[in-house]
């Protein structure tokens, strides 16, 4: 993979319609996201989810196409389909999806190369670990951490991958406000450092607020707000009076990069 | 007390489990992972000799491995012995008893995975197979084993089935539950052989309810 290709933008064209919840439901979207983290913002329904699925490849769209740089992987034309294994996205779940019967250790490492020697492999997840700052979980297994400290340990095997793309759904929906602020910060270091696109859908305003260096406003499947958080959210002034989370230290990096 | 039908039946049951094992996983397996038309139908016929008369079962499974049958034939040639009123006749019995309840509880363990647990593995670059192998077979495989014990409960209990197959041939073909029935019909003693079944029994569920537990413990 190339340097430029690890910084490549995400394309994204999807027109779909899905059934659930009793009805069907029409997604009709078309953005391109470059480095940094584009949030999804909207009420739940609102199809933010199924673009994470899409781009994740655990759902296969019938219309539009998903291409990242030049590597095209699905499109619905020609059908043609990249399967998740292949595409070397980081999904970051809502419910997390650890491997309960794994150790910290052996999550992290599972999704790396099995090229790579074993001791290298647990090498390098103990250094991610430590660099989310859950080491000590080492040998642990899932049903003994906090609900921030699997957090931790979820964003950590994300990592492990070397991901090309970050995709993170209502990723501190569970935690407290202080945890949130902390994760929240750790997450935007680390898609600036990795310099890639990542998708954050959140329902949240001061997340979306705080982490976010483009919003697109979702409703009823498509994109009716795309700016700068400023221009959607009217700022922070706006959000910090709705305040329902906010991240005051958070601002001045993430808006201003 | 003659205790040799014990053993047999101890013998017989754990080869059909086996058996039942293998068979059963790789069917649950089919069943769960894949979409195919006719698939409730498939799991309605692998089902069915749970519910059905066990001498109901017993004669088709007579019917398909009889001396006259092609499976009986076939053997015949490999072997030179018979499957019909022999001790590979007591196995099949005791395995096609027990089987079902193998798929059943293995199909239904692998779909109370969490589905999401199971898409991490594959966006970590796991294949299907892989993230199956790795992930939903091992959270599954208290269900699993749970299904096991009881396949292998109802293989030491068959009845039925095994008249039908294997006769009740003392020293034979004769197990356990065969032989608490002639001897009661012999009016012989037959009580020892009785509380021996019956602990095993109980030891069995025993096992299944705290292997239930401990799936709630660790994943629930």
């Amino acid at each position: 993979m190339s340097e430029l290709g690890k910084a490549a933008h995400l394309d994204i064209a999807l027109n779909v319609v899905r059934s659930g919840h009793g009805q069907d439901f029409e997604l009709n979207v078309e953005f391109v996201a470059s480095t940094g983290i584009t949030i999804l913002f909207g009420p739940s329904g609102s199809g933010k989810s199924t673009i994470l699925q899409a781009v994740a490849g655990l759902y296969k769209p019938s219309k539009g196409h998903i291409r990242l740089g030049d590597e095209l992987w699905s499109e619905g034309g020609t059908g043609r389909f990249v399967p998740p294994e292949k595409r070397g996205v980081a999904y970051l779940f809502q419910s997390l999806a650890l491997f309960p019967h794994m150790s910290a250790l052996h999550n992290v490492c599972y999704g790396m190369s099995r090229k790579m020697p074993k001791p290298q492999r647990e090498e390098k997840a103990r250094a991610l670990l430590k660099r989310v700052g859950v080491d000590h979980l080492a040998k642990r297994k899932p049903q003994t951490f906090s609900g921030g400290e699997a957090q931790r340990v979820a964003l950590a095997r994300a990592l492990a991958t070397n991901p090309k793309v970050l995709l993170l759904d209502e990723p501190f929906s569970a935690l407290d406000r202080e945890l949130r602020v902390q994760l929240a910060k750790l997450v935007v270091e680390l898609v600036h450092e990795l310099k890639i696109p990542a998708l954050q859908v959140t329902h949240n305003h001061g997340e979306a607020a705080a982490m976010g260096s483009r919003i697109l406003k979702m409703r009823n499947g498509k994109i009716i707000e795309d700016g700068s958080p400023e221009e959607i959210l009217g700022g922070r002034k706006g959000f910090q009076d709705i305040g329902k989370t906010p991240m005051p230290e958070l601002l001045p990096r993430t808006l201003k990069q | 007390m003659n205790w040799d039908p014990l053993w047999l039946s101890y013998k017989v049951a754990t080869i059909a489990t086996i058996l039942s094992f293998v068979i059963g996983v790789g069917i649950a397996t089919l069943l769960s992972q894949t979409r195919f038309r006719g698939r409730e139908l498939v799991d309605a016929l692998v089902t069915v000799p749970m519910v059905m008369p066990p001498t109901v079962l017993g004669y088709y499974v007579l019917t398909a491995v009889g001396k006259n049958s092609w499976l009986g034939q076939t053997y015949e040639s490999l072997t030179g012995g018979h499957i019909a009123f022999s001790v590979v006749g007591c196995v099949i019995a005791a395995f096609v008893g027990s089987v079902p309840l193998v798929i059943k509880s293995a199909r239904s363990a692998l779909e109370r995975v969490d589905p999401t647990v199971v898409q991490a593995a594959r966006t970590l670059g796991a294949s299907p197979t892989r993230a199956y192998l790795t992930v939903q077979l091992p959270l599954a495989a208290p269900g699993i084993a749970a299904g096991v014990m009881l396949a292998f409960a109802r293989a030491l209990g068959d009845f039925g089935v095994t008249v039908m197959v294997a006769g009740s041939i003392p020293g034979q073909t004769q197990t356990a539950a065969l032989y608490v029935y002639e001897q009661v019909a012999k009016q012989a003693p037959a009580g020892a052989m009785v509380a021996v079944l019956t602990a095993t029994a109980i030891l069995v569920l025993y096992t299944v309810n705290s292997l239930g537990r401990r799936s709630d413990i660790q994943y629930g």
